[in-house]
């Protein structure tokens, strides 16, 4: 009856850990295809319109961003909840549009310089006049290709997500 | 006495039990893409001479979003709803209605002679209005002009505006020209 000895009961079999850099990799990637680039955080509130006719935006390295929207919650005790522009990671006023697209333009190659674009994520809730007053000065800048910032579809609005 | 070998746990499927999570998130999270409707800006040059001014009449359609969020297209009132009807009929003017934007023929490769209309949407707003209404008139806008193309493109091509190569693409953006002249604010109700 030898052959039906058990061979449990001896040292634990150990676990293979070969998978192991396969999960790694795994949670690598999972990262670097989730987590945006973003390289300021946001200081107002965006809730973006909603627009059937949206199309993405191609190039992202070609685009620059003006930020228009109240100011986050834990900055309006001290900011008011009047909608301020932000460019790069400070609020701005209008004069200094004129600058930032001026600096932004620096930062692409000469090739690239006529294809720059400007995407405006401004909040739904504010008012054109101050819209109005960034398209004239982004003609001034002669910055003249501008996104409108929209969420794609009518389903599930997202825009708050990055709070 | 013989080594007694402990059996291996196979492990051999582990990397395709990985691969299918990662698939399965990257299916699953939304990664946040950059989305809008684009407009191009007309370039600063002397305050009056606005495009939408020397252009005749019929050619030029005014769309007015008040400051309490109303719609007026050509003076009149009108819902939301009834604006890409509206605009793409204007854009095509498939009846040649003389009140309708002329239309000039005008060689165009892939497509030849074709009459391309000189109809100009004029959008204006006042500064209290939402920028909401505002996108929403443009969004509007486009699909009109993104139906009016769609139909071009199924005529002549058989396939959807999508469907169709750069050089179709262009030869549609040729026939019809998006026109929407984004003019001068006008400050009636004096909001901010």
């Amino acid at each position: 009856m030898a052959q039906f000895k058990r061979n449990g009961g001896k040292g634990t079999p150990g676990i293979s850990t070969s998978s192991l850099p396969d999960i790694v990799f795994m949670i690598l990637f999972f990262f670097m295809a989730t987590t945006t680039m973003r390289e300021v955080e946001l200081m107002v509130q965006i809730d973006s319109p909603k627009a059937s006719e949206a199309q993405k935006l191609e190039k992202k390295s070609l685009v620059s961003y003006i930020y228009v929207g109240p100011p986050t919650k834990a900055l309006a005790p001290q900011f008011g909840t009047a909608p301020r522009i932000q460019l790069n990671g400070a609020y701005s006023s209008l004069q200094n549009i004129t600058e930032f697209v001026a600096a932004e333009r620096d930062k692409l190659s000469e090739k690239d310089r006529p294809d720059m674009t400007v995407s405006l994520k401004i909040d739904a809730n504010t008012k054109m006049g101050m819209v109005t007053d960034i398209k004239q000065e982004l003609r001034r800048a002669n910055a003249l290709s501008i996104s409108y910032a929209a969420a794609k579809d009518k389903g599930e609005g997202n825009a708050n997500a990055n709070q | 006495m013989a080594k007694r070998k402990v059996p291996e746990i196979n492990s051999g499927s582990m990397a395709d039990i990985a691969f299918l999570l990662l698939i399965f998130w990257l299916m699953t999270t939304s990664m946040n893409v950059d989305s809008g409707i684009s407009r191009k800006l007309p370039p600063l040059v002397d305050q009056e001479s606005d495009p939408g001014m020397d252009a005749h009449e019929r050619n030029v359609l005014m769309v007015f979003v008040s400051g309490n969020n109303q719609l007026l297209v050509a003076g009149q009132r009108m819902d939301i709803s009834g604006l890409s009807e509206k605009a793409k009929i204007f854009i095509t003017n498939p009846t040649n209605d003389p009140n309708m934007p002329e239309k000039e023929m005008t060689e165009i490769p892939l497509l030849g002679k074709y009459p391309v209309s000189k109809g100009l949407i004029s959008l204006q707003n006042d500064r209290g209005t939402s920028y909401d209404m505002y996108l929403k008139v443009q969004n509007e806008l486009t699909k009109a002009y993104n139906q009016a193309k769609d139909e071009l493109a199924q005529q002549k091509f058989g396939r959807s505006y999508t469907d169709l190569n750069d050089e179709q693409q262009k030869a549609i953006n040729k026939a019809i020209p998006v026109k929407i002249s984004e003019a001068e604010p006008r400050n009636l109700t004096g909001g901010k």
